[in-house]
């Protein structure tokens, strides 16, 4: 306890910073060997920041200017077979094109780090922020956390490598594009040297490709082994809850700051709830449960901070005997029972457990669409009304 | 070309490339494969693409590869090699690569190479990682069922390539993988044959040596006894003709140069030691249906071919 005081005391520096840039510092402290990023909106201003540091010889470390996303997922998985720590970002299209290793990734249990600063997809083609992508990745055995500011990008980033070498899953970090990725805020930095010792090396690892002890990696499973191999990815994605809870937890001994896996505002006598993600929709749904409950309706909100695997005790608990709850996504599950990706997550983990809490799919911010929070005031107002059981798509002109 | 191995007994050994894999009887890869581990020697790191090599050598829970080895995909063999050669090369600026000096290796097929794999092979090698990146080519898609490829040979019968009224096998040409790696100004680059042992092993000695600058490449003819239809003892005839009649010259691109190696010096040299390209088309089902026209026009590229080759390595030797 002394020596993690003394971690808090030494720190720090804050500076402001966008959430793309807290990204890069969060890297730099936890001294990876070897990054490989492709540029595109909004993440570019990553690996122009990891840039910057490799070439000043401020960080020690291979930046492979690779030559798209998918060799950017391939390189990181070679890298860190090879026992690196390893970091890449990306967005939109080529977490798109990505796709194929990110299966990979989890298969061979690589416990490498990605930001992603959250974009629309083609077609047509959008630049600006929505969550359709990340939602993409959502049964790629990817630990997956979604951030609300830029500090805690900087703090979840660090925490990730904690979770991903101890549970031998590869763990992304997700926020807004735009939003966060390119709006300013203060961000405290955590005393370099501290965030090394949190970040101990493991070199040993069973999965490491070194003419030390040989071994195969990336093995043909035929139908009598594959099942359980991928079986064994489920289990421990879903162990990882814990690892994540246990990361934050620790995190915020050492460096004074903790997120849970979910966030909660003003729930405790709260009749309606709104369940977001990302920085804009948390922002909004806050205000809006202060102007909901200045309208006389007991408001309030919940965030998903971790959305793989899915904290359903959590959200299960918040959202017990409540009369109804909504979720607003920033991404459209084409096709699908309900409109909402996390919506659809929600009402199963809310079943599963044999709870009836009727909800609301609430679908806005799509191509980075304005979220305004008399919109979310209305959604809260929406439920008072009756609302139940079906799909809004909010913010669309028609 | 540095020559290490000067005779078949100087060859190394010790196997690193066990027995028992699932390859067919008389493959060429195999053979390709066995020597390029004893050439490589234990302290490499080996990166497979896809394919026939990758599928018939590590059904779990067993593994030919007495080496590290992984495999993560078809396209992306050379960008998973990038990352690890970027591994090797911080861990040990940091102390913390105990293995000493490793090579790397990529082994892809030419299904790997010519096509899905070629931008990342071009990505690798203009970034001048340190990796051997071998292409061993069976000339088609043999791993899922013998499909046309980038480095099929015109006219050959494959399953998407058949002989038909309208359309009989390959339309195109096969493509020059060497020359667009050479575009790259790679240290070294050559090809070889599973068939012309001492030349192989002694071009994979050089390249690993010459990988200290930059990337190295090497293009293996492997003959593939289901995929060209040939009885499968004759494997090893199969590349030694494939050189003999000039089909598949033997070169070296080293800083910039070129060279014909033998036998394929000496056939360029002098014509009339070159076989007719016939007595190798007939031994092989994929080209059965041959008229003698289509065989005087392959004739006639062979010949065009080698042209070229004398015309580049007197243009830059």
């Amino acid at each position: 306890m002394t020596v993690a005081l003394e971690a808090r005391a030494k720190a720090k520096q804050t500076l402001a910073l966008t959430s793309n840039y807290a990204a890069a510092y969060a890297a730099k402290a936890a001294d990876v060997d070897v990054i490989a990023v492709y540029p595109i909106t909004p993440q570019t201003t990553i690996v122009e920041k990891i840039s910057e540091f490799v070439d000043e010889g401020e960080l020690r470390a291979q930046l492979i200017h690779v030559e798209s996303e998918h060799s950017a997922m391939s390189a990181v998985v070679g890298a860190a077979a090879a026992g690196a720590r390893t970091f890449t970002a990306t967005s939109s299209q080529g977490l798109e094109l990505m796709h194929e290793v990110l299966h990979i990734a989890s298969g061979l249990r690589l416990p490498i780090v990605m930001a992603v600063p959250a974009r629309a997809l083609s077609a047509p083609i959008s630049i600006h922020g929505d969550y359709s992508d990340v939602m993409n990745t959502r049964d790629t055995g990817w630990i997956t956390l979604i951030a609300a500011s830029a500090q805690e990008v900087y703090d979840s980033i660090i925490q990730a490598y904690r979770i991903a070498e101890s549970v031998l899953l590869p763990v992304m970090v997700a926020y807004d594009g735009f939003l966060m990725s390119h709006t300013t805020e203060a961000v405290e930095l955590n005393d370099e040297e501290e965030v090394r010792k949190w970040l101990p090396r493991r070199l040993d690892r069973p999965n490491l490709l070194t003419p030390e002890k040989p071994i195969t990696m990336g093995a043909f499973a035929m139908p009598d082994y594959y099942y359980e191999i991928k079986y064994q990815v489920q289990e421990a994605l879903l162990g990882s809850l814990d690892k994540v809870v246990e990361a934050d937890r620790e995190y915020g001994k050492a460096f004074g700051r903790s997120y849970g896996i979910v966030q909660s505002y003003r729930l405790e006598d709260a009749d309606y709830i709104v369940v977001a993600y990302g920085g804009a929709s948390w922002g909004n749904a806050r205000e809006a449960v202060d102007e909901a409950r200045r309208r006389g309706i007991k408001a309030g909100a919940l965030r998903l901070r971790v959305w793989r695997p899915y904290p359903a005790e959590e959200v299960a608990k918040a959202l017990a005997g409540v009369k109804a709850f909504a979720v607003v996504d920033r991404a459209i599950a084409f096709g699908a029972p309900a409109g909402g990706p996390v919506y659809i997550d929600t009402v199963t983990a809310l079943r599963m457990r044999g709870i009836d809490t009727p909800g609301l799919s609430v679908i806005h911010g799509i191509g980075q669409r304005s979220m305004f929070v008399e919109d979310f005031v209305k959604v809260f107002e929406m439920l008072k009304d009756g609302e139940r059981n079906k799909t809004v798509y909010m913010g669309l002109k028609l | 070309m540095k020559v290490v191995y000067r005779a078949i007994w100087d060859l190394p050994v010790e196997e690193l490339f066990a027995s028992g894999h699932r390859a067919c009887a008389g493959c060429g890869p195999a053979i390709a494969m066995r020597w390029i581990t004893k050439a490589a020697g234990p302290n490499t790191i080996v990166v497979n693409a896809t394919g026939c090599m990758e599928v018939t050598t590590t059904q779990y829970p067993e593994t030919a590869w007495m080496l590290p080895y992984l495999h993560v995909a078809f396209e992306n063999a050379a960008a998973a090699a990038s990352g690890i050669e970027a591994a090797i090369r911080t861990l040990s600026a940091k102390g913390l690569w105990r293995a000493g000096k490793t090579n790397v290796i990529v082994i892809a097929g030419d299904g790997g190479t010519y096509d899905i794999g070629l931008q990342a092979l071009s990505g690798m090698l203009e970034r001048g990682h340190h990796v051997l990146y071998i292409l061993y080519d069976n000339e088609a898609y043999m791993n899922t069922g013998i499909q046309r490829s980038g480095a099929t040979p015109k006219y050959a019968w494959t399953t998407t390539t058949p002989v038909g009224k309208a359309i009989r096998g390959k339309v195109q040409e096969k493509k020059d993988i060497m020359g667009i790696v050479m575009a790259h100004r790679v240290p070294y680059a050559a090809t070889a044959t599973i068939a012309n042992l001492l030349d192989m092993t002694n071009k994979i000695k050089t390249a690993l040596e010459y990988t200290e600058e930059g990337p190295t490449f090497l293009h293996i003819l492997a003959p593939c006894p289901p995929g060209w239809r040939y009885p499968e003892e004759l494997t090893v005839e199969m590349a030694r003709l494939a050189v003999e009649t000039g089909y598949f010259p033997l070169y070296e691109y080293d800083h910039g140069k070129v060279r014909l190696n033998p036998p394929t010096s000496q056939i360029a040299a002098d014509p009339k030691r070159k076989k007719p390209l016939r007595d190798w088309l007939k031994l092989q089902g994929r080209f059965a249906h041959l008229t003698d026209a289509e065989i005087a026009e392959l004739e006639r590229e062979v010949a065009a071919n080698l042209a070229y080759l004398s015309a580049l390595a007197k243009a830059f030797s």
